[in-house]
């Protein structure tokens, strides 16, 4: 938790906007999640050195002291000190122990445990349930290695989503297997315009692409989209089909249509108004990013019926889309 | 060189959540014509871009950049800055022009991964 964002404090939106995976977690988390939930623990009647002999074997710096499944108090290392340089040694726990114990609970979160140790500076405290019985014992250390768990698991999620995926092609077993995936593109939609090149790159990705294969989809399929959004009346239906070899992309839309397909092809010729050359497009050069990327690009169009611009990457044999790397390089990274 | 050096070298602000994870920048890339990002960038790059808008972020999604650098303090909107942090993309703004920027970068040591337009290559 960083300084700026005591929890106690009211949040704004200014701070929300810096809040870090780790501190959302904080709140998100629930003690239980993070704390030991194996406790070793001390009975009120055991002597001093006993404890030392517990405390030494199994590695431990204090322990719960319960009586008839109640916690009535604690004891720690400090205190077995305390009592052994008095020469009390076979004194009882019950003698030494602390029993103004601060405790937390195990439905509570994460955030509340550090707020604790920030206030109290203890080392250690002891959970409790909703029945107010002894469900483990959390400590800072528990709190850094919870935090870490979950945030590997946030990472594990996504790899097991392309793991998944990424054996589609393996497990359903057909002569020709192949995955369509279509999205409809709506004109002037820039507020938009994009999100369908990104939903198919995390696709691609998720089915075993690997970055350089994704990453020449992304930009053909984007310039794709862009131009459906830019010149067309109704927009238009991108669509992606995936096999093991190849994939096929399209995008067609149904007008105004492109009067000279040789002419649109030619680098820097463009149609695009003012405000779509201020979005950054509009240069005359999607056309050729879409070549450069693809293995084999057809664009066919009849004014007053619409475009069809078609694209195809083959991948290498037997490779597949698992590990697949692209067939020809993309020059523009050569 | 890593974003803390990258926001260090342009005076930069991060306006986006702080990544969980290092990031590394291997080079630079300045562009306002987002074809030229897509034509020319490499992968792993920061983009430094006076233009504005949801489609800087697109194309930074689809080009592999690993941040984006808004020259002269221009301010990504919410939405912008929302879709970023979706795709883990660091946004930055600096007062420095486009020249002063990228200079400061190229000085610092870090390379331009635009690549140059083959000779048979027309614009």
């Amino acid at each position: 938790m960083g300084a700026t964002h005591d929890p106690r404090r009211v949040m704004t939106d200014q701070d929300a906007k810096t809040i870090s995976r780790v501190e959302e977690l904080s709140y998100e988390l629930k003690i239980r999640d993070v704390m030991t939930a194996h406790v070793h623990t001390v009975t009120p009647q055991m002597q001093i050195v006993e404890v030392l002999d517990l405390f030494r074997e199994k590695r431990i710096s204090g322990a719960p002291v319960v009586e008839a499944d109640q916690m009535i108090g604690l004891i720690s290392l400090e205190d077995l000190i305390r009592a052994m340089r008095r020469g009390n040694g076979h004194a009882r726990v019950s003698e030494y122990m602390t029993t103004d114990v601060i405790t937390v609970r195990d439905f509570e979160p994460v955030v509340k445990g550090l707020e604790v140790f920030a206030r109290t500076r203890v080392g250690r405290l002891p959970v409790l349930d909703e029945h107010g019985r002894l469900a483990g014992i959390l400590t800072k250390g528990d709190i850094t290695s919870g935090t870490l768990r979950a945030l590997h698991e946030d990472f594990q999620a996504e790899e097991v989503r392309r793991y998944r995926a990424s054996h589609l092609f393996e497990d359903i077993v057909s002569d020709r297997t192949s995955l369509i995936l279509r999205y409809w593109i709506k004109p002037r939609d820039f507020q938009h315009g994009g999100q369908a090149s990104s939903d198919i790159k995390r696709a691609l990705l998720r089915l075993g692409a690997d970055a350089q294969l994704a990453r020449r989809c992304g930009i053909a399929i984007y310039e794709a989209e862009m131009n459906l959004i830019i010149h067309t009346t109704n927009g238009g239906i991108i669509k992606v089909e995936i096999e093991p070899g190849q994939i096929k992309m399209s995008a067609v839309d149904d007008g105004p249509g492109i009067p000279d397909v040789e002419l649109a092809q030619r680098p820097g010729w463009s149609t695009a108004t003012e405000e779509v050359r201020e979005m950054g497009f509009g240069a005359g050069m999607g056309l050729k990013n879409i070549e450069r990327c693809v293995d084999k690009m057809t664009l066919e169009s009849t004014v007053g019926a619409g475009t069809r611009l078609t694209m195809k990457i083959h991948l290498q044999p037997r490779q597949g889309l698992n590990g697949a790397s692209a067939s020809h390089s993309e020059r523009a990274t050569t | 060189m890593t974003l803390d050096e990258l926001i260090q070298a342009v005076a930069g602000q991060v306006v986006t959540q702080r990544p969980q994870r290092p990031i590394e920048i291997r080079g630079g890339c300045g562009a306002d014509l987002m074809s030229d990002v897509l034509a020319a960038i490499q992968p792993h790059a920061v983009l430094l871009t006076g233009l504005c808008n949801p489609q800087v972020v697109r194309t930074a999604t689809m080009a592999d950049v690993a941040a984006i650098v808004f020259v002269r303090g221009k301010q990504p909107t919410s939405n912008m800055i929302a879709l970023a942090d979706e795709q883990t993309i660091p946004l930055i703004t600096t007062p420095y022009g486009m020249f002063e920027a990228c200079g400061r970068l190229y000085q610092a040591g870090l390379p331009s991964f635009e690549t140059r337009l083959m000779n048979d290559e027309v614009a």
